[in-house]
């Protein structure tokens, strides 16, 4: 009951974007948004009706960067088991990745969610478990609702969370290219709701639509994001109806608020963008991996790391090219020998293209 | 795994101390589930992510949505 199946409402949405004769470029930060798009042809058909969308910085695993991923490099050596996302482990920090740990015989292991790494903690009492919390808005909430259910003192959690909005705001200030709607995704705005996009659109003056996640969905979401075009509206819309409540879930959000506080940080292909990231609090500093393990990674601190050579998942990112842009997509950067993460993580756009273009 | 992918499923249980149900996915998979980001009751449907229930859904607006999209395809004509 809650997918929608409708081939002839998604052609007809298609030919009144067409009848509007629009040239227009939109931009989503979604890994799920993207394999819709690319699954369907979704994207080429759009094209054909003047509109062209890109996915932006919206992977997770994709804007961790090589500084992060070396920091838990430094965790597991120090004799910690590590677990994450199995995307996660796979991306390479500036030469090895978690996964190649743990094929050394290193403790890392791949969890489907937070409560795996909880369990593993509990059962290896002697060891410190560390949980490389990575994700939006839509995962944050495991995290802080983990934090609060007292876990064992033997676990942490190294916070690589990050927030939408003011990301979306440095796409904007950064001002490389020039954008008419933005999507935004329909998991993370199930918990903020609406509200914190609503500065985009009135101090950029851009149309946003909030959308779900079958092709109708994205459809209806690029008819809406015209028709504000057209009628010179700038404001937030959700088409997600059945899923995103305009105030977000708000148990949610009171849980996030006590757990963390915004704090700057780098995304990989950005500089630092303020306030976009997800800090533990003080209070809870015995469970941040960041505190507990601050002398093992005090050598790591600010230090500066190198992208892997050739790759352009930075610019990928930030909406400049798409994957047939790069001279390494589908020849040396494959989902079995990937150089950048948009190739390691199934959200990643060179990983949706490579892997439908197979077919 | 996708990191932002929420799948909905419906509560057909939950356990005694309120902080976690069992969820039916359809097909007879069935998983245990956080629910300590919602308030949910059994029958209910919940958007699950890796491992927490993080909203109800609307079952209404579910249902509605085709025909509400195609009323607004039919009468909101971009003027």
């Amino acid at each position: 009951m809650f997918s929608l199946s409708d081939k002839k409402l998604g052609q007809d949405i298609l030919l009144k974007i067409k009848k509007e004769k629009i040239k227009a470029k939109f931009m989503h930060v979604c890994g799920t948004h993207q394999d819709t798009l690319v699954k369907h042809g979704l994207d080429s058909l759009l094209k054909k009706c003047g509109i062209s969308i890109g996915q932006g910085p919206g992977c997770p695993v994709c804007v961790t960067t090589p500084l992060e991923i070396e920091k838990m490099l430094l965790i597991v050596r120090n004799g910690a088991i590590v677990t994450s996302f199995g995307d996660m482990i796979n991306v390479p920090g500036e030469y090895k990745s978690l996964g190649d740990m743990k094929a050394e015989g290193y403790d890392v292991c791949t969890v489907y969610g937070i409560e795996d790494a909880v369990k593993i903690a509990y059962e290896n009492p002697t060891k410190d478990v560390v949980f490389m919390g990575v994700g939006f808005e839509t995962t944050a909430p495991a995290t802080a609702a983990t934090i609060l259910s007292n876990p064992p003192k033997n676990f942490s959690i190294f916070c690589c969370h990050r927030t939408m909005p003011y990301a979306l705001k440095a796409i904007l200030d950064i001002g490389e290219l020039k954008l008419d709607g933005l999507i935004e995704p329909g998991h993370v705005s199930t918990i903020i709701g609406i509200k914190p996009y609503e500065f985009i659109s009135k101090e950029y003056g851009i149309p946003q639509v909030i959308a779900g996640f079958e092709p109708i969905d994205v459809l209806m979401g690029c008819w809406m994001l015209v028709k504000q075009i057209k009628q010179g509206k700038t404001m937030v819309e959700n088409e997600y109806t059945r899923v995103v409540h305009p105030e977000g879930n708000i148990k949610a959000q009171k849980i996030l608020n006590e757990v963390f506080e915004p704090c700057d940080i780098k995304w990989r292909g950005f500089p630092v963008i303020a306030k976009s990231g997800l800090k533990i609090k003080k209070k809870f500093e015995c469970f941040d991996a960041s505190v507990k393990f601050k002398d093992v990674l005090k050598d790591l601190e600010n230090k500066e790391l190198h992208e892997p050579d050739g790759c352009l998942c930075g610019e990928l990112l930030r909406g400049l090219i798409s994957p047939f842009d790069c001279p390494l997509f589908g020849q040396a950067c494959t989902p079995e020998t990937p150089v950048g993460p948009c190739m390691v993580s199934v959200e990643g756009s060179c990983n949706i293209e490579y892997r439908y273009s197979e077919k | 795994m996708f990191v932002c992918l929420a799948i909905p499923g419906k509560v057909v249980d939950i356990e005694n101390n309120k902080e976690h149900a069992f969820v039916d996915y359809g097909e007879g998979t069935k998983r245990k589930v956080n629910i300590s980001l919602v308030n949910v009751k059994v029958g209910d449907y919940v958007l699950v992510h890796a491992g927490f229930a993080i909203e109800v859904l609307n079952k209404k607006e579910a249902r509605e949505t085709i025909a509400l999209f195609r009323e607004m395809l039919s009468f909101e004509e971009v003027k």
